[in-house]
Protein backbone atom coordinates (compact mmCIF):
# COMPACT_ATOMS: atom_id res chain seq x y z
CA UNK A 1 0.00 0.00 0.00
CA UNK A 2 0.99 3.40 -0.80
CA UNK A 3 0.73 6.90 0.84
CA UNK A 4 -0.85 9.39 -0.92
CA UNK A 5 -0.92 13.31 -0.13
CA UNK A 6 -3.50 15.66 -1.02
CA UNK A 7 -2.89 19.05 -0.69
CA UNK A 8 -5.51 21.22 0.58
CA UNK A 9 -5.37 25.27 0.07
CA UNK A 10 -8.18 27.26 0.65
CA UNK A 11 -10.48 26.78 -1.94
CA UNK A 12 -9.82 23.82 -3.09
CA UNK A 13 -13.07 22.05 -3.99
CA UNK A 14 -11.83 18.52 -5.76
CA UNK A 15 -9.46 17.33 -2.52
CA UNK A 16 -12.66 15.03 -1.13
CA UNK A 17 -13.21 13.91 -4.24
CA UNK A 18 -9.53 12.47 -4.89
CA UNK A 19 -9.30 10.89 -0.97
CA UNK A 20 -12.54 9.16 -1.85
CA UNK A 21 -10.81 7.85 -4.94
CA UNK A 22 -7.29 6.96 -3.45
CA UNK A 23 -8.80 5.52 -0.68
CA UNK A 24 -11.36 3.91 -1.11
CA UNK A 25 -11.67 2.70 -4.69
CA UNK A 26 -7.78 2.31 -5.00
CA UNK A 27 -7.22 1.00 -1.28
CA UNK A 28 -4.66 2.80 -0.75
CA UNK A 29 -3.24 5.56 2.26
CA UNK A 30 -4.21 8.88 1.83
CA UNK A 31 -3.97 12.12 4.04
CA UNK A 32 -4.83 15.20 3.42
CA UNK A 33 -2.06 17.72 4.14
CA UNK A 34 -2.70 21.60 4.58
CA UNK A 35 -0.69 24.17 2.53
CA UNK A 36 0.74 25.77 5.86
CA UNK A 37 2.83 22.29 6.21
CA UNK A 38 5.95 21.93 4.80
CA UNK A 39 6.53 17.99 5.35
CA UNK A 40 6.20 15.60 2.46
CA UNK A 41 8.75 12.79 3.60
CA UNK A 42 5.95 10.10 4.53
CA UNK A 43 3.84 9.86 0.94
CA UNK A 44 4.84 8.25 -2.20
CA UNK A 45 2.36 10.20 -4.21
CA UNK A 46 1.24 13.80 -4.27
CA UNK A 47 -1.94 15.22 -5.36
CA UNK A 48 -2.66 18.63 -6.07
CA UNK A 49 -6.75 18.64 -6.72
CA UNK A 50 -8.67 20.93 -8.34
CA UNK A 51 -10.89 23.91 -7.14
CA UNK A 52 -10.37 27.57 -6.75
CA UNK A 53 -7.68 28.42 -4.57
CA UNK A 54 -7.50 31.77 -3.34
CA UNK A 55 -10.97 32.51 -5.39
CA UNK A 56 -8.77 32.54 -8.71
CA UNK A 57 -7.64 36.23 -7.34
CA UNK A 58 -4.82 37.75 -9.63
CA UNK A 59 -4.30 34.79 -11.75
CA UNK A 60 -5.57 31.07 -11.54
CA UNK A 61 -2.83 29.46 -9.14
CA UNK A 62 -0.75 32.45 -8.77
CA UNK A 63 -1.06 32.61 -4.76
CA UNK A 64 -1.52 29.31 -4.08
CA UNK A 65 1.77 28.58 -5.89
CA UNK A 66 3.77 30.50 -3.00
CA UNK A 67 2.29 28.68 -0.30
CA UNK A 68 4.91 27.13 1.94
CA UNK A 69 3.90 23.65 1.01
CA UNK A 70 5.02 24.18 -3.11
CA UNK A 71 8.52 24.54 -1.93
CA UNK A 72 8.40 20.81 -0.33
CA UNK A 73 6.26 19.74 -3.29
CA UNK A 74 9.36 20.97 -5.83
CA UNK A 75 12.05 19.23 -4.02
CA UNK A 76 9.53 16.16 -3.73
CA UNK A 77 8.99 16.28 -7.71
CA UNK A 78 13.00 17.04 -7.98
CA UNK A 79 13.80 13.99 -6.39
CA UNK A 80 11.35 11.94 -8.77
CA UNK A 81 8.49 11.49 -6.84
CA UNK A 82 5.14 11.65 -8.78
CA UNK A 83 3.17 14.94 -8.51
CA UNK A 84 -0.32 15.04 -10.19
CA UNK A 85 -1.95 18.49 -10.47
CA UNK A 86 -5.57 18.50 -12.17
CA UNK A 87 -7.49 21.57 -12.99
CA UNK A 88 -6.98 23.90 -10.43
CA UNK A 89 -3.97 21.80 -9.68
CA UNK A 90 -2.80 22.23 -12.91
CA UNK A 91 -2.71 25.50 -12.69
CA UNK A 92 -0.59 25.86 -9.81
CA UNK A 93 2.19 23.51 -11.23
CA UNK A 94 2.53 26.04 -14.30
CA UNK A 95 2.31 29.59 -11.72
CA UNK A 96 4.88 27.37 -9.73
CA UNK A 97 7.03 26.97 -12.34
CA UNK A 98 6.93 23.29 -12.05
CA UNK A 99 5.51 22.80 -15.48
CA UNK A 100 5.79 25.58 -18.55
CA UNK A 101 3.25 27.63 -20.03
CA UNK A 102 0.58 28.81 -18.58
CA UNK A 103 -3.79 28.15 -18.71
CA UNK A 104 -5.54 31.49 -19.88
CA UNK A 105 -9.58 32.22 -20.17
CA UNK A 106 -11.33 29.61 -22.31
CA UNK A 107 -11.35 30.87 -26.07
CA UNK A 108 -15.60 30.86 -25.39
CA UNK A 109 -15.14 32.94 -22.38
CA UNK A 110 -17.46 30.51 -20.98
CA UNK A 111 -17.01 27.77 -17.91
CA UNK A 112 -17.21 24.77 -20.15
CA UNK A 113 -18.77 21.69 -17.79
CA UNK A 114 -19.19 18.72 -19.46
CA UNK A 115 -16.91 14.95 -20.64
CA UNK A 116 -14.50 15.15 -23.41
CA UNK A 117 -12.56 12.72 -25.17
CA UNK A 118 -8.42 13.36 -24.54
CA UNK A 119 -6.19 10.64 -26.79
CA UNK A 120 -2.86 9.38 -24.64
CA UNK A 121 0.09 10.78 -26.37
CA UNK A 122 2.78 9.63 -23.84
CA UNK A 123 2.76 6.34 -21.88
CA UNK A 124 5.83 6.80 -20.59
CA UNK A 125 5.00 8.94 -17.35
CA UNK A 126 4.50 7.88 -14.15
CA UNK A 127 0.71 7.89 -14.33
CA UNK A 128 0.17 6.60 -18.03
CA UNK A 129 2.11 3.15 -17.56
CA UNK A 130 -0.98 1.66 -18.14
CA UNK A 131 -2.23 2.70 -21.26
CA UNK A 132 -1.04 2.54 -24.88
CA UNK A 133 -0.34 6.18 -27.11
CA UNK A 134 -3.28 6.15 -29.08
CA UNK A 135 -5.74 5.51 -26.06
CA UNK A 136 -9.18 7.53 -26.05
CA UNK A 137 -10.01 8.22 -22.43
CA UNK A 138 -13.89 9.41 -21.83
CA UNK A 139 -13.11 12.02 -19.08
CA UNK A 140 -15.15 15.39 -17.76
CA UNK A 141 -13.59 19.15 -17.47
CA UNK A 142 -15.21 21.90 -15.18
CA UNK A 143 -13.12 25.17 -16.04
CA UNK A 144 -13.09 28.78 -17.15
CA UNK A 145 -9.36 28.98 -17.64
CA UNK A 146 -8.47 25.70 -18.82
CA UNK A 147 -6.85 27.06 -22.23
CA UNK A 148 -3.22 26.13 -23.00
CA UNK A 149 -0.91 28.39 -23.81
CA UNK A 150 3.35 28.74 -24.36
CA UNK A 151 5.66 30.42 -26.87
CA UNK A 152 6.38 28.74 -29.89
CA UNK A 153 10.00 28.27 -28.71
CA UNK A 154 8.13 26.29 -25.59
CA UNK A 155 5.74 24.49 -27.65
CA UNK A 156 8.35 23.30 -30.14
CA UNK A 157 10.38 22.05 -26.80
CA UNK A 158 7.61 20.56 -25.20
CA UNK A 159 6.85 18.47 -28.39
CA UNK A 160 10.46 17.33 -29.08
CA UNK A 161 10.46 16.32 -25.51
CA UNK A 162 7.32 13.75 -25.98
CA UNK A 163 5.81 16.49 -22.78
CA UNK A 164 2.38 16.26 -24.00
CA UNK A 165 0.98 13.75 -22.23
CA UNK A 166 -3.08 14.37 -23.34
CA UNK A 167 -4.85 15.60 -26.22
CA UNK A 168 -8.18 16.48 -26.96
CA UNK A 169 -10.09 14.75 -29.58
CA UNK A 170 -13.05 13.53 -30.57
CA UNK A 171 -14.26 9.46 -29.60
CA UNK A 172 -12.37 8.28 -32.38
CA UNK A 173 -9.24 9.91 -31.85
CA UNK A 174 -8.76 12.69 -33.85
CA UNK A 175 -8.03 15.99 -32.67
CA UNK A 176 -10.06 18.12 -34.52
CA UNK A 177 -10.73 22.10 -33.68
CA UNK A 178 -14.06 21.23 -32.68
CA UNK A 179 -13.31 18.37 -29.78
CA UNK A 180 -11.11 21.67 -27.98
CA UNK A 181 -13.30 22.94 -25.35
CA UNK A 182 -11.55 25.67 -24.16
CA UNK A 183 -9.08 26.75 -27.35
CA UNK A 184 -6.12 25.40 -25.91
CA UNK A 185 -2.89 25.38 -28.51
CA UNK A 186 -2.21 22.01 -30.07
CA UNK A 187 -5.48 20.69 -28.38
CA UNK A 188 -3.37 20.16 -25.81
CA UNK A 189 -5.25 18.60 -22.04
CA UNK A 190 -2.56 17.57 -20.17
CA UNK A 191 1.61 18.08 -20.37
CA UNK A 192 4.15 16.41 -17.98
CA UNK A 193 7.83 17.59 -16.77
CA UNK A 194 10.72 16.46 -18.56
CA UNK A 195 11.66 13.44 -16.59
CA UNK A 196 8.04 12.15 -16.77
CA UNK A 197 6.99 12.20 -12.43
CA UNK A 198 4.86 15.60 -12.76
CA UNK A 199 1.66 15.71 -14.62
CA UNK A 200 -0.97 18.61 -14.81
CA UNK A 201 -4.25 18.19 -16.97
CA UNK A 202 -7.25 20.04 -16.90
CA UNK A 203 -9.81 16.97 -16.86
CA UNK A 204 -10.97 15.34 -13.26
CA UNK A 205 -9.73 11.50 -13.11
CA UNK A 206 -11.14 11.93 -10.01
CA UNK A 207 -14.53 12.34 -11.09
CA UNK A 208 -14.67 9.34 -13.15
CA UNK A 209 -13.08 6.68 -11.36
CA UNK A 210 -16.41 4.51 -11.02
CA UNK A 211 -18.58 3.40 -12.96
CA UNK A 212 -21.51 4.46 -11.10
CA UNK A 213 -20.57 8.23 -12.05
CA UNK A 214 -20.83 7.65 -15.75
CA UNK A 215 -17.41 6.61 -16.49
CA UNK A 216 -14.09 4.97 -14.96
CA UNK A 217 -11.63 6.27 -17.27
CA UNK A 218 -9.80 8.43 -15.02
CA UNK A 219 -8.96 5.20 -12.69
CA UNK A 220 -6.60 4.31 -15.17
CA UNK A 221 -4.29 7.00 -14.42
CA UNK A 222 -4.65 6.05 -10.07
CA UNK A 223 -3.72 2.01 -11.40
CA UNK A 224 -0.60 3.47 -13.32
CA UNK A 225 1.02 5.53 -10.83
CA UNK A 226 0.30 2.83 -8.15
CA UNK A 227 2.45 0.24 -11.32
CA UNK A 228 4.71 3.18 -11.60
CA UNK A 229 5.24 3.08 -7.50
CA UNK A 230 5.40 -0.91 -7.48
CA UNK A 231 8.35 -0.43 -10.32
CA UNK A 232 10.16 1.97 -8.24
CA UNK A 233 10.00 0.31 -4.83
CA UNK A 234 11.61 -3.16 -6.90
CA UNK A 235 14.17 -1.34 -8.51
CA UNK A 236 15.17 0.43 -5.17
CA UNK A 237 15.25 -3.19 -3.40
CA UNK A 238 17.46 -4.67 -6.33
CA UNK A 239 19.70 -1.59 -5.70
CA UNK B 1 10.40 58.00 3.77
CA UNK B 2 8.11 59.30 1.47
CA UNK B 3 5.39 57.79 0.52
CA UNK B 4 4.65 56.81 -2.98
CA UNK B 5 1.36 56.11 -5.15
CA UNK B 6 2.40 53.44 -7.16
CA UNK B 7 -0.01 52.23 -10.73
CA UNK B 8 1.13 49.03 -12.03
CA UNK B 9 -0.43 48.07 -15.33
CA UNK B 10 -0.64 44.59 -16.41
CA UNK B 11 -1.13 43.83 -20.27
CA UNK B 12 -1.63 40.49 -21.97
CA UNK B 13 0.98 40.58 -24.33
CA UNK B 14 0.46 41.76 -28.16
CA UNK B 15 0.80 38.01 -29.41
CA UNK B 16 -1.56 36.50 -26.44
CA UNK B 17 -5.47 36.18 -27.98
CA UNK B 18 -7.84 38.13 -25.24
CA UNK B 19 -11.00 37.04 -25.74
CA UNK B 20 -12.11 39.43 -23.31
CA UNK B 21 -10.94 42.08 -25.12
CA UNK B 22 -13.34 40.74 -28.10
CA UNK B 23 -15.90 40.41 -26.24
CA UNK B 24 -15.64 44.35 -25.09
CA UNK B 25 -15.00 44.82 -28.88
CA UNK B 26 -18.33 42.93 -30.13
CA UNK B 27 -20.50 44.45 -27.23
CA UNK B 28 -19.57 48.24 -28.01
CA UNK B 29 -20.56 47.32 -31.80
CA UNK B 30 -23.46 46.32 -30.98
CA UNK B 31 -23.99 49.47 -29.01
CA UNK B 32 -23.65 51.65 -31.90
CA UNK B 33 -19.33 52.71 -31.27
CA UNK B 34 -18.52 51.47 -34.61
CA UNK B 35 -15.23 53.29 -34.97
CA UNK B 36 -13.75 51.10 -32.70
CA UNK B 37 -11.76 48.26 -34.51
CA UNK B 38 -9.74 46.84 -31.40
CA UNK B 39 -10.20 46.66 -27.74
CA UNK B 40 -7.89 44.71 -25.07
CA UNK B 41 -8.83 44.34 -21.58
CA UNK B 42 -5.72 44.40 -18.45
CA UNK B 43 -5.66 45.16 -15.12
CA UNK B 44 -4.21 47.96 -12.89
CA UNK B 45 -2.88 47.45 -9.10
CA UNK B 46 -2.44 50.45 -7.02
CA UNK B 47 -0.01 49.94 -4.19
CA UNK B 48 0.93 52.41 -1.43
CA UNK B 49 4.45 52.45 -0.29
CA UNK B 50 6.99 53.63 2.09
CA UNK B 51 10.36 54.11 0.73
CA UNK B 52 13.69 56.31 0.75
CA UNK B 53 13.48 56.73 -2.72
CA UNK B 54 11.59 56.21 -6.18
CA UNK B 55 14.71 54.28 -7.77
CA UNK B 56 14.45 52.11 -4.66
CA UNK B 57 10.69 51.78 -5.24
CA UNK B 58 11.27 50.62 -8.72
CA UNK B 59 13.51 47.97 -8.04
CA UNK B 60 11.43 46.19 -5.44
CA UNK B 61 7.93 46.80 -7.54
CA UNK B 62 10.00 45.21 -10.56
CA UNK B 63 10.85 42.48 -8.74
CA UNK B 64 6.89 42.09 -7.19
CA UNK B 65 5.93 42.03 -10.67
CA UNK B 66 8.07 39.08 -11.66
CA UNK B 67 7.78 37.10 -9.01
CA UNK B 68 3.74 37.55 -8.47
CA UNK B 69 1.80 40.58 -10.38
CA UNK B 70 2.82 39.56 -13.79
CA UNK B 71 3.26 36.15 -15.61
CA UNK B 72 6.20 36.65 -17.78
CA UNK B 73 4.87 33.84 -20.37
CA UNK B 74 1.54 36.57 -21.31
CA UNK B 75 1.81 39.28 -19.75
CA UNK B 76 3.90 42.73 -19.90
CA UNK B 77 3.92 45.40 -17.17
CA UNK B 78 4.25 48.81 -16.83
CA UNK B 79 5.03 50.52 -13.59
CA UNK B 80 4.31 54.52 -12.88
CA UNK B 81 5.43 56.00 -9.71
CA UNK B 82 4.16 59.16 -8.00
CA UNK B 83 5.39 60.61 -4.84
Amino acid sequence: MYKFGVIVFPGSNCDHDSYHVIKHVMGQGCEFVWHEDTNLSRFDCIIIPGGFSYGDYLRTGAIASLSPIMDSVEKFASRGGPVLGTCNGFQILVEAGLLPGVLIRNSSLQFVCRWVNIRVENNKTAFTGNLKGGDVLRIPVAHGEGSYYCTGEALKALEENSQVVFRYCDGEGNVTPESNPNGSIGNIAGICSKAGNVLGMMPHPERCSESVLGGADGKLIFESVISWLGLGKKTKSKA
Amino acid sequence: MKEFKVKVEVRLKPVVLDPQGKSVLSALANLGFEEVHDARVGKLIELRIKDGSAEGVRNRVDEMCRKLLSNPVIEDFVVNIEE
